[in-house]
């Protein structure tokens, strides 16, 4: 297997309180190896809150701002300006925010930043859920996904809706550039770092952050089921730029979707039926990928925005 | 120094211009938005050279000025009402980062029902956050207490935010004549900001963080110790204000014929300057009254209250708010700062001016006449004639 070639800087250290084999963990570190250390990182409540250490200690080399858990798209906006007014060139502004804090209850301040087309890079990690307070259903909580509260229990199933398209959304505001991520694909990961640094404007990722605790499988196999979640098509690997699509991890043909709900205990209940639901979804979604990508070669903005499944009970 | 004729809002505006703020956000809500406007022009015609940040709700106007200075920038923002209740979360949030920001406050009604007219409420129910709060009389006082603020709030005994309130309307949408000091004078009495315990890049650093309860209480207790500082502070600030432009404002706590008299009101704002000619017109008919503006909410001036409990057994205390507690929340404080004295002089709360109803002379002289004959109630509705049935 050929040599990874990863920055060799570290901006997050040892000793951070995450989870053993936490995604969220693994996304701020290949994060930070490139953007270097002229950073700044707003962070609001979420599990990196926690994993960052309490006062007076960092876990990250670079600075970071807590802010309150909706305000991140506000809070980038302030660092960004103060910036400017005071005339510091050369920092790279971040917002690091969970799903629950981007898709849900942060929706707002986001569209606010990217509307207002603050110079700053959002990212959303994505651990479908929230986590810090226990694993609580977000609008990023796949269809048929058990969390505490979509209980499988009685009558019910896990969650009954589908996951928010968050990407569709972003990318309605027309953004410089969105892309996906994912920290069991670290090159593609550093290669959409490095190229969102270089711009300026409003810039998102969403970062796919497997969390064993929450999922409910064994830690060692984040990576594994980081890898399985792209190949399958259930998070595809892609980036936007000035409306133009490109799938930067082209899966000939995807994996059966059964390999990656089989590896979580958050699907264990899922029917046969539930899980061809779900597969139809997920091929459906990726088919839909690969002609905006198409289309988007000759037009640059969508036709049309990915239409949500049916919120069919699975 | 220059005369202008200036709305209260304008002035707020002016003010801003002249504390070279760097970050200015704010969202638009009546009777605000005048500051807003201003404050917009004067950054297109570049006679304020600030980022001017243009959001999409009050939460996070004081986000991004919170967020910003954090970074050290010395910002300002603006609300009312409904957009002073949806910040509330980061209200606390910029008085524990000790963040120096200045807010103007344009106390108007909360709904339902909607009323945009002038009432407390809004501020009062901001005043357990850590902020530093002013009520102002005039637009004169508008102007000369943003400017103080900037520097009360950013003295490095204090390291608070401020509000500084004015009634809407009455002062918001009011002309008055304003002298406007010149932008050198300013500068001499309020340098640019030293940052201090802020974010810079290239640091690995983290502001805010969070902490068990063997430090939480280290942050409070620093923050009760800058509040205590304020009053001392706020009296060299005056000073040097003074110093600077010949005006200073009579401290926390100003007093009008106080001297000898059997009954003293207590106002915040507006209402302070038509108790001043009641309380005249009263003297001259021989009827030993006096008056007291609170100026300063937060930290609340014990020591003024004391010494003013000392001097008279009759106080009155006119809140332009309802706080649901025992009296009105000025009425509640200054009883409990009275408390531990050991003359006990009776406290009458009045509710006036609820909604931006007129406090008009005649109610002034009411409640003076009511603590003149020494039968009233512990607390009283001003201008509630009759009940009424708002049931149909
Ligand atoms: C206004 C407000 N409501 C609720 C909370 C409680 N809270 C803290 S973290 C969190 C979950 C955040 O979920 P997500 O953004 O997905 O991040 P994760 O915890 O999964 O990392 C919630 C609900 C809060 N801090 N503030
Ligand atoms: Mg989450």
């Amino acid at each position: 297997m050929a040599k990874l070639t990863l920055p060799a800087q570290e901006l997050m250290f040892s000793g951070h309180s995450a989870c053993p084999g936490c995604g969220a963990a693994l996304a701020m570190r290949l994060l930070l190896k490139g953007l270097g250390p002229r950073t700044v990182v707003s962070v609001p409540a979420c599990c990196w809150t926690v994993i960052a250490t309490p006062y007076p200690t960092t876990a990250l080399g670079v600075a970071m701002m807590d802010n309150p858990i909706e305000a991140t798209g506000a809070s980038i906006s302030g660092i960004r300006a103060a910036l400017d007014a005071m005339g510091e060139k050369d920092v790279t502004v971040v917002g690091f925010a969970g799903d629950g804090g981007t898709a849900d209850i942060g929706i707002q301040a986001l569209s606010g930043m990217l509307e207002r087309r603050t110079n700053a890079l959002y990212v959303m990690y994505d651990n479908e859920a929230y986590m810090n307070t226990g694993v609580q259903r977000s609008g990023e909580t796949p269809l048929g996904a058990w969390t505490t509260t979509t209980p499988v229990e009685g009558h019910e199933h896990g969650k009954i809706e589908a996951k928010k398209d968050m990407m569709a959304i972003v990318l309605a505001h027309h953004p410089v550039y969105a892309a996906t991520l994912n920290p069991s694909f670290p090159e593609d990961f550093e290669r959409k770092v490095e190229k969102a640094k270089a711009m300026s404007g409003p810039r998102f990722f969403d970062i796919f952050a497997p969390c064993s605790t929450g999922w409910r499988f064994d830690a060692q196999k984040t990576i594994a089921i980081g890898r399985l979640a792209t190949d399958t098509g259930v998070f595809p690997l892609y980036e936007v730029e000035n409306g133009r699509y490109h799938v930067t991890r082209k899966v000939g043909s995807l994996k059966p979707v059964e390999e990656y709900l089989h590896a979580q205990g958050r699907f264990r209940h899922l029917t046969p039926a539930n899980i061809a639901a779900v597969g139809a979804q997920v091929r459906d979604g990726w088919e839909k990928l690969l002609t905006f990508e198409s289309e988007s070669l000759v037009a640059p903005t969508p036709s049309a925005a990915p239409t949500a499944p049916p919120a069919t009970r699975a | 120094m220059t005369v202008m004729v200036l709305s209260g809002n304008s002035a707020q505006a002016h003010a801003v211009r002249l504390a070279r703020v760097q970050v200015v956000s704010a969202y638009p809500i009546t009777p605000q938005t005048s500051i807003v406007e201003k404050i917009a022009d004067l950054v297109a015609t570049g006679a304020l050279k600030a980022e001017y940040v243009q959001v999409e709700s009050e939460h996070s106007a004081l986000q991004v000025v919170v967020s910003a200075s954090g970074m050290g920038a010395r910002t300002y923002t603006a609300t009312s009402s409904h957009g002073l209740l949806l910040m509330h979360e980061l209200v606390h949030w910029a008085s524990g980062a000790r963040d120096p920001i200045v807010m103007g406050v344009v106390n108007r009604a909360v709904g339902p029902p909607w009323n945009i007219g002038a009432d407390h409420t809004d501020s009062m129910s901001q005043r357990d956050t850590g902020w530093i709060q002013f009520y102002a009389e005039s637009n004169q006082e508008v102007i000369d207490t943003v400017l103080m603020a900037f520097r009360l709030a950013e003295h490095p005994d204090v390291r608070l935010p401020v509000m500084v309130m004015e009634d809407a309307f009455y002062l918001s949408h009011t002309l008055e004549p304003v002298d406007v000091p010149d932008q050198a004078v300013v500068d001499g009495f309020l340098p640019p900001r030293e940052a201090h315990a802020t974010l810079h890049p290239g640091t690995s650093a983290r502001l805010g963080s969070f902490t068990g309860p063997d430090r939480y209480v280290d942050f409070r207790f620093e923050v009760a110790k800058a509040m205590e500082r304020v009053p001392a502070t706020l009296r060299l600030v005056e000073e040097e204000y003074k110093k600077a432009t010949g005006r200073s404002h009579g401290g926390a706590v100003p007093t009008y014929r106080v001297d000898d008299a059997d009954a003293v009101l207590i106002t915040m704002g507006t209402s302070t300057t038509t108790a001043r000619t009641v309380v005249d017109d009263l003297r001259a008919q021989g009827k030993k009254v006096g008056l007291a503006k609170l100026r300063l909410f937060r930290p609340f001036p014990n020591e003024e209250i004391r010494a003013l409990g000392a001097m008279v057994d009759r106080i009155g205390v006119a809140d332009r708010s309802y706080t649901f507690g025992p009296m009105g929340a000025a009425g509640t404080e200054v009883s409990a700062a009275l408390y531990p004295s050991s003359h006990h002089p009776a406290v009458t709360g009045f509710y006036a001016g609820i909604g931006g109803r007129d406090v008009t002379p005649h109610v002034v002289r009411r409640m003076y006449e009511s603590l003149l004959s020494g039968a009233v109630p512990e607390v009283h509705w001003e201008d509630i004639e009759e009940e009424v049935s708002v049931d149909g």
